[in-house]
């Protein structure tokens, strides 16, 4: 049956406001990326780490379909963005990274560890390959308790030359237990490129050889993105049943703040690759998609990106301004 | 009171905690429908169905990471290795995961999951299957070690493992599965971590073990006697936390002692007691403290080698003599 003109007008407000919502994930995503770095250089972020520039669409497309909490999510080292997708609040995950006492791991996780279990996000992982093993658990607790929740596991094309990988997709597979797999598969495991480190490349076969449906996907784009994501969440709410998502996508910056500072990424791609693929951004393209669409002005994008401009700043007034952990609690939780 | 075997009474506490606590289950190789390797889960599947006494393939990452995020997500599973030697595969998901992450997270994560089976040297299996590391796991904080001696130790530990909300490394001696003991009747019978025992009263020379280490100490104990030396027994029962309250008090008394262990001498748990021993009673000691341990060599097959690899009582004795000379 055809729509009303005011039916397909109250779907358009309801598309409007969701995307402009993930516009709006994705853009802050970027600012916080790009101004961490530059606190990395301030000496005011010790340590290492790992920047999501181009890989928004993976998180934005994903995560805010989630039931938070109750649904889980699991990430690698690279978990600024699922952090802020999750929830955690932006000074939450800024004081983290600066070490004080109020970061959403009151300082001791850092950047490869941020956390926040009160919104589902049992946490970033130092590890290659270690949340799948985890996510194995994780999908187990959900089906032993017989709710309709997932388990979301995000892990890189590294991860995939990883032993535990394996043995965790069998497991899940054998068990059929509700986890979603998001391979991030940005092309790299640090330096070395898929097809210099993996003799199959066929990541989805991999999957479907562990019993786990999969397919591949754009993971430059948004909306593609979230698309595959609604149908295979939807898959493992009626089945129970895991599913399998290659989202292919590009890191723009090096691996860690190491190759990002001396272009150390240089020796293993050429800045025209980097170029070719920033052609094809995520946010950029959900940008001119919403102004073709009539959802956003170039003035709408500008003011977000006003706005969220301001929200990272008051995240750094807020790490900058709050306390280091105190030196007492050096022992504290060593166990529970 | 009831008499049973150290494994009956393993078996008893985790049917004990699966009835009282919903949340705990079970996991590991061929622990359900073959009755488990060591018949220590025997009738489990039968009682608690397969949800909660899980069959795993022989893949030890996939076990570990199956209790740790399990307990991250708020189950309190019980996970066997078939022998401590293959947790070795899983070392990154016990190590860096199970131990660290309430750390990691500020506290905000709890991991209580028990890691079970048997340790300690065996009869004949050579380099792969014979060897205790119990201080590998000492080493890394985050981790209770529990090494019990007697079935009613057995049954009274594994229950407080069960109950700790931090992982628990629960290293079971194979050799002891078949030892008879009483054990309490009492559902709520648990032992405290971090409590040692003295199983024997002496006055000469304080004898310290765990684990099968407390009959070589008990057997010397005992030849020794005839002798007129009387040694003072002490059963750690936890390795982490350790209790060296128990262990200085008797030898402030004794004035020596004497550490027995299977697990390889060097940089191990006897390594830890002697250095504190040191720190802590110093100017009481009448001798060296004498370290009695395996062999540093991988487990030979050979019976004259294995037999020479292997501490025993009478290593024991020889030490205690040494002290006194």
């Amino acid at each position: 049956m055809a729509k009303t003109v005011a039916e397909r007008s109250s779907e358009d407000d309801i598309q409007r406001q969701e995307l402009t919502e993930l516009y709006r994930l994705m853009v802050l995503i970027r600012r916080f990326e790009e101004t961490v770095y530059q606190k990395f250089h301030e000496a005011k972020i010790g340590g290492y780490l790992h920047r999501y520039d181009g890989q928004e669409a993976l998180v934005a497309g994903i995560i805010p379909q989630l039931q938070l909490p109750g649904d889980y999510i699991l990430c690698t080292y690279r978990d600024h963005a699922h952090a802020l997708a999750c929830g955690t609040s932006p000074g939450a995950v800024m004081a983290e990274l600066m070490g004080r006492a109020t970061g959403c791991a009151g300082g001791k996780g850092g950047s490869m560890h941020l956390i926040d279990p009160e919104n589902g996000f049992l946490g970033g992982d130092g590890i290659v390959g270690g949340p799948v093993p985890v996510s194995l658990g994780v999908g187990y607790a959900i089906k032993y308790r017989g709710t309709k929740n997932v388990c979301v596991c995000y892990f890189g094309d590294g991860a995939m030359n990883q032993g535990g990988v394996h043995e965790a997709f069998n497991m899940v597979g054998l068990y059929k237990l509700p986890v979603l797999y998001i391979l991030e598969n940005n092309q790299f495991a640090m330096g070395t490129s898929v097809s210099r480190s993996t003799a199959q490349p066929d990541f989805v076969k991999k999957a479907e050889a562990h019993g786990i449906r999969g397919e591949r996907v754009d993971g430059m784009d948004l909306l593609v993105v979230r698309e595959a994501a609604s149908r295979a969440l939807d898959h493992i709410r009626t089945t129970g049943e895991p599913y399998f998502l290659e989202l292919n996508c590009y890191r723009y910056v090096g691996h860690g703040i190491g190759d990002d500072n001396t272009k150390g990424w240089q020796t293993y791609r050429t800045e025209d690759e980097v170029a070719e693929w920033k052609l094809r951004d995520p946010i950029a393209k959900l940008r001119d998609t919403m102004e073709a669409r009539g959802y956003l002005t170039p003035e709408q994008a500008e003011k977000i990106d006003e706005e969220v401009r301001e929200e990272v700043h008051a995240a750094i007034v807020f790490a900058e301004s709050s306390p280091e952990p105190a030196l007492d609690s050096l022992y504290d939780h060593v166990y529970s | 009171m009831a008499t049973m075997r150290y494994l009956q009474a393993i078996r008893l506490a985790i049917t004990e905690e699966m009835e009282r606590d919903p949340n705990v289950f079970l996991c590991g190789e061929d622990v359900g429908q073959y009755q488990g390797t060591y018949r220590v889960t025997e009738g489990l599947l039968q009682k608690f169905g397969a949800m909660r006494v899980v069959d795993t393939p022989i893949s030890e990452i996939g076990i570990a990471g199956l209790a740790t995020g399990s307990a991250m997500a708020g189950l309190r599973p019980v996970a066997e290795f078939m022998t401590w030697s293959f947790a070795l595969e899983a070392m990154d998901q016990l190590v860096n995961h199970a131990a660290k992450i309430t750390y990691m997270s500020g506290g905000r994560i709890h991991c209580p999951v028990v890691f079970r089976g048997p340790a300690g040297v065996g009869t004949q299996l050579s380099a792969q299957h014979s060897q205790s590391m119990e201080s590998w796991y000492a080493h890394t904080p985050g981790f209770k070690v529990v090494m019990p001696f007697t079935p009613a130790d057995a049954h009274g530990l594994l229950k407080q493992a069960i109950r700790d909300d931090s992982p628990v490394i629960f290293m079971e001696h194979a050799g002891l599965y078949g030892t008879h003991g009483e054990v309490p009747d009492d559902p709520d019978h648990v032992v405290e971590f971090g409590k040692a025992v003295v199983r024997r009263k002496g006055k000469d020379c304080t004898l310290v073990g765990y684990s099968r280490g407390v009959l070589m100490c008990l057997r010397a104990a005992e030849t020794l006697a005839a002798e007129g030396i009387e040694c003072e027994v002490i059963d750690l029962r936890t390795i982490v936390p350790l209790d060296m309250d128990t262990v200085v008090e008797s030898v402030c008394k004794t004035h020596r002692a004497v550490i027995a262990q299977e697990e390889w001498r060097n940089v191990s748990v006897g390594s830890e007691i002697a250095a504190r021993i040191y720190e802590m009673a110093f100017d009481q000691m009448d001798a060296p403290v004498e370290r009695v341990a395996g062999a540093d060599v991988p487990m030979p097959y050979a019976k004259n080698l294995e037999r020479a690899a292997i501490p025993t009582d009478s290593d024991v004795v020889a030490a205690v003599k040494r002290t006194l000379a």
